[in-house]
């Protein structure tokens, strides 16, 4: 079970709360649970989410583990110059 | 991902010198291919036609005088170029704004496109294009934008990130929020608290080459586009999905570029050029004109940002808010949201909120820029807090230092960091000559830091041995800043070889995996873990091979610094092989030689700057002359250090641009004022004083040899620097971007007259 962090935007999808726990190994995982346990975030996850774990952001390796305790947190998949 | 990304720590031979870059000589001697430098047999001449109103309805578009014209091939309008992009919102924008629907959204929307012999025809055809126009309302100020009178520019957009689902359609796309802690509470705490509103106006990237391609359609459905870019996979993808090909049907071949900086992220000409060319059965070339693409490309946002920051008497932060709100273009955009993110990103803060709004305004689609919609943010946060060491008496390094973000901080917008460098820049800063060197009368010093994400994305090299010996390197990342010369050092330092042994060239479509644009300052991070896997599946055949010539077990067999090794005392009469013999055999062996590497470059580590200038401002005129300026950032390693300085300075000589003089400026009519370089003045040499910089080396531990991106961070800090030295020199808070001599003039009076 990890523990994870919504910015704003996301948190009113999942009924107002900011930490969601979830019974995911990977950031793959973590996504499919996500959809299933508050489906107004599946566009989101579709559109792009990067995933920081313990400070460390994650857009593409969705084969990453998630450490028992660590810090996970979901942000915007930004767009750079 | 079969590859360990992790920080070693290893010494460097070949990472970290300033071999002489090679594609140097045919950028200096005009050998070099830009976009507009290639050309087909038969080709065409493309031109665009362009709505003069900054909004309108499009009642009817009649090309058929233009169609008549001895010498046009085909005219094209939005029918040409039919919505295929099964309901993605993103890519219909996208098409939208290459050829306007139902609507011209600003002034400067493609309407209609025409190919033709030459030239002149093509002008000529353009003038017999008639389109019926219904003028609507226009608004081009972002603040004007949110008002509730303000026209509409999109009527089926409802505001995304509420509370309350909105029942009225409205200008701003999305609200989006970030902090932690209690800010209300905070500010009860501060002995001190500066509350501004700043301002800052939209400004182009400035990329000297205009945006140019060549498109071939066959008649069997398969093309090849020639095209500055600064992603040609991506352009590959947008293009395949715009017109309806399969991406493999269509190469994209990418040329030199003269800038990008992000404005060469999106496609605008390109599916242009393709449809005229499937339409008139030949190449057409596209280029575009300064005034189109001052008008028609993507510039970034301009912003209004309201800050607040409290401390208390020790220097101690105890809340931080601001309000940022971005104009987007006529689309939607998530420019706000990075600034939120981005905005408080360098401080310690235990109570901290910030909230964006997406504005969407009658002009061009905002593009990213360079670290996009970091330095407006930081431009506002740096100077209130500038003025909040003021108020506190103290040394404005010292109030950075002591409310910095270190290591285990709780960043403003959510994670906590791991191993940065904002502190160590500020510590440079602090002992920097610079920061002591006296200065005269009506000369200003100023100072502020930035931040900047990185990224990492799809990546794709393959390295190939010629039986010379020679290595052959192919990217899929288009080289904007140096990565043909880092990759090639990147090689040599993998295969223990020198950097001359090497030649890099960026490959079309056709011939590597998909690569991610070159963005996010993820040419060199993603590229050079991509040639290191791919060097390092060479090796192992290298080993293998030699392995095969002294007729032993591969597991006996070592590499070092370039050669073959066989350990072990049996083996202790067999001379080491080079690469060179190795390969000079390889026909034998089992055939040529070659590593490949597909990987997701994940784990880009953030990166701070902190940038020291001083101006002299002419209190006559209000002109502002940069006479100082010093660049500290953190590279984690830089493995081209002379590309890794020119990044610095090149991004602080945008940066001085943007602050002192860059904006679009737009008339009531809605339509551009300044669409040329004569009147939207960017820096030139004489403008600039010689840019010091200083890279600091702290490894990035998610990337084997430690490297950050470098390419973006070092424009986040100058307009904030630059306006804290400004309004040292003049006396007087300078809150608007740019600080032209006729703002700093109005703010000098406004102070004189109280």
């Amino acid at each position: 079970m990890v523990e994870v962090t919504l910015w704003g935007a996301l948190s009113q999808l999942a009924g107002g709360r900011s930490k969601v726990e979830v019974e995911a190994k990977d950031i793959r995982e973590l996504f499919r649970k996500l959809a299933e346990q508050y489906p107004g975030l599946e566009p989101w996850i579709d559109r792009g989410i990067a995933v920081a774990i313990d400070g460390v952001i994650y857009r593409d390796t969705w084969g990453k583990k998630l450490p028992e305790g660590a810090e996970i947190f979901l942000l915007p998949r930004l767009a750079g110059g | 991902m079969n590859f360990d990304p992790r920080f070693s720590g290893r010494k460097f031979a070949s990472v970290g010198t300033r071999p002489i870059r090679p594609d140097g000589v045919d950028k200096v001697t005009g050998r070099a291919r830009y976009g507009a430098d290639f050309n087909m047999a038969g080709q065409l001449v493309g031109r665009v036609l362009r709505s003069p109103h900054a909004h309108a309805k499009i009642r009817k578009i009649d090309t058929s005088k233009a169609e008549a014209l001895a010498g046009v091939k085909a005219v094209i309008t939005a029918k040409d170029l039919p919505d295929l992009t099964d309901g993605d919102a993103a890519m219909y924008d996208i098409l939208d704004n290459c050829m306007a629907r139902t609507k011209a959204l600003y002034d400067g929307h493609a309407v209609a496109a025409v190919a033709a012999i030459d030239a002149h025809t093509a002008r000529q055809a353009l003038k017999l294009i008639v389109v019926d126009y219904e003028v609507l309302p226009h608004v081009t100020d972002v603040d004007e934008a949110m008002q509730h009178h303000a026209p509409l520019i999109n009527d089926t957009v409802f505001t995304e990130g509420l509370e309350e689902k909105p029942v009225k359609p409205s200008n701003v796309t999305k609200r989006s929020q970030f902090g932690h802690g209690d800010v209300h509470q905070g500010f009860g705490h501060a002995d001190f608290i500066v509350e501004r509103s700043f301002k800052t106006e939209q400004t182009h990237q400035g990329y000297i080459e205009p945006h140019a391609c060549v498109a071939n359609v066959s008649s069997d459905g398969t093309a090849d586009l020639w095209v500055c870019t600064q992603g040609h996979f991506v352009y590959r993808q947008h293009c395949a999905q715009l017109l309806g090909m399969e991406a493999s049907k269509l190469r994209v071949t990418s040329s030199e570029i003269g800038g990008g900086f992000g404005g060469k992220t999106h496609v605008w000409a390109e599916p242009v050029a393709l449809a005229l060319s499937r339409k008139a059965g030949r190449p057409v070339k596209l280029v575009m004109t300064r005034d189109e693409v001052f008008r028609a490309s993507g510039p970034t946002s301009a912003t209004s940002i309201d800050v607040k920051i409290g401390a208390r008497k020790d220097g101690t932060i105890t809340a931080a808010e601001a309000t940022l709100r971005y104009s987007a273009g006529p689309y939607a955009g998530s420019w706000a949201e990075i600034g939120a993110m981005t905005a408080f990103a360098c401080y310690r803060l235990d109570n901290v909120k910030t909230v964006g709004f997406e504005v969407l305004v009658n002009r061009p689609k905002t593009a990213a820029y360079r670290a996009p919609s970091a330095p407006m943010a930081a431009f506002a946060v740096e100077s209130a807090v500038d003025e909040l060491a003021k108020e506190l008496g103290m040394d404005p390094v010292e109030f950075r230092i002591r409310n910095a973000a270190q290591e285990g901080t709780r960043s403003s917008y959510g994670p906590v960091y791991g191993p940065i460098g904002i502190g160590p820049t500020l510590e440079a800063v602090k002992a920097h000559a610079h920061m002591k060197a006296p200065l005269k009368v009506n000369q200003g010093r100023g100072m502020a830091c930035g931040f900047w994400f990185n990224f990492g994305g799809q990546t794709c090299v393959d390295l190939n041995i010629g039986m010379d010996g020679s290595v052959s390197l192919a990217v899929g990342t288009v080289d904007v800043g140096g990565s043909r010369a880092s990759l090639s050092l990147v090689a040599a330092e993998e295969l223990g070889i020198d950097y001359a042994q090497l030649k890099a060239v960026v490959a079309d479509t056709s011939s590597l995996g998909y690569n991610d644009m070159t963005d996010g300052s993820r040419g060199t991070f993603s590229s050079s873990m991509a040639t290191i896997s791919a060097a390092r599946n060479a090796i192992k055949i290298l080993r293998e091979r030699a392995a095969q010539m002294w007729d032993i077990a591969v597991d006996d067999v070592v590499w070092e610094q370039g050669h073959a090794v066989a350990k072990g005392e049996k083996h202790g009469n067999l001379g080491k092989l080079s690469l060179k013999e190795i390969a000079a055999k390889s026909g034998t062996t089992g055939g040529p030689i070659a590593g490949h590497s597909e990987l997701v470059a994940d784990g880009a580590g953030v990166s701070f700057a902190t940038h020291i200038c001083d101006v002299e401002v002419d209190p006559e005129t209000g002109a502002t002359r940069v006479i100082r300026y010093t660049v500290v950032q953190d590279a984690g390693k830089a493995v081209h250090p002379t590309y890794v300085e020119g990044q610095y300075q090149g991004g602080a000589a945008q940066g001085i641009g943007w602050a002192l003089n860059e904006e679009y400026i737009y008339g009531k009519d809605g339509r551009l004022q300044n669409a040329g370089f004569l009147d939207y003045r960017i820096p030139v040499c004489s403008d600039l004083p010689m840019i010091d910089t200083q890279i600091l080396e702290i490894p990035n531990p998610n990337h084997p040899y430690g490297v950050r991106g470098v390419g973006e961070t070092s424009i986040v800090p100058p307009l904030a620097a630059i306006a804290n030295a400004v309004s040292n020199a003049a006396g007087v808070r300078m809150t608007h971007i740019p600080m032209s001599p006729p703002r700093i003039l109005a703010a000098i009076e406004a102070e004189r007259e109280g």
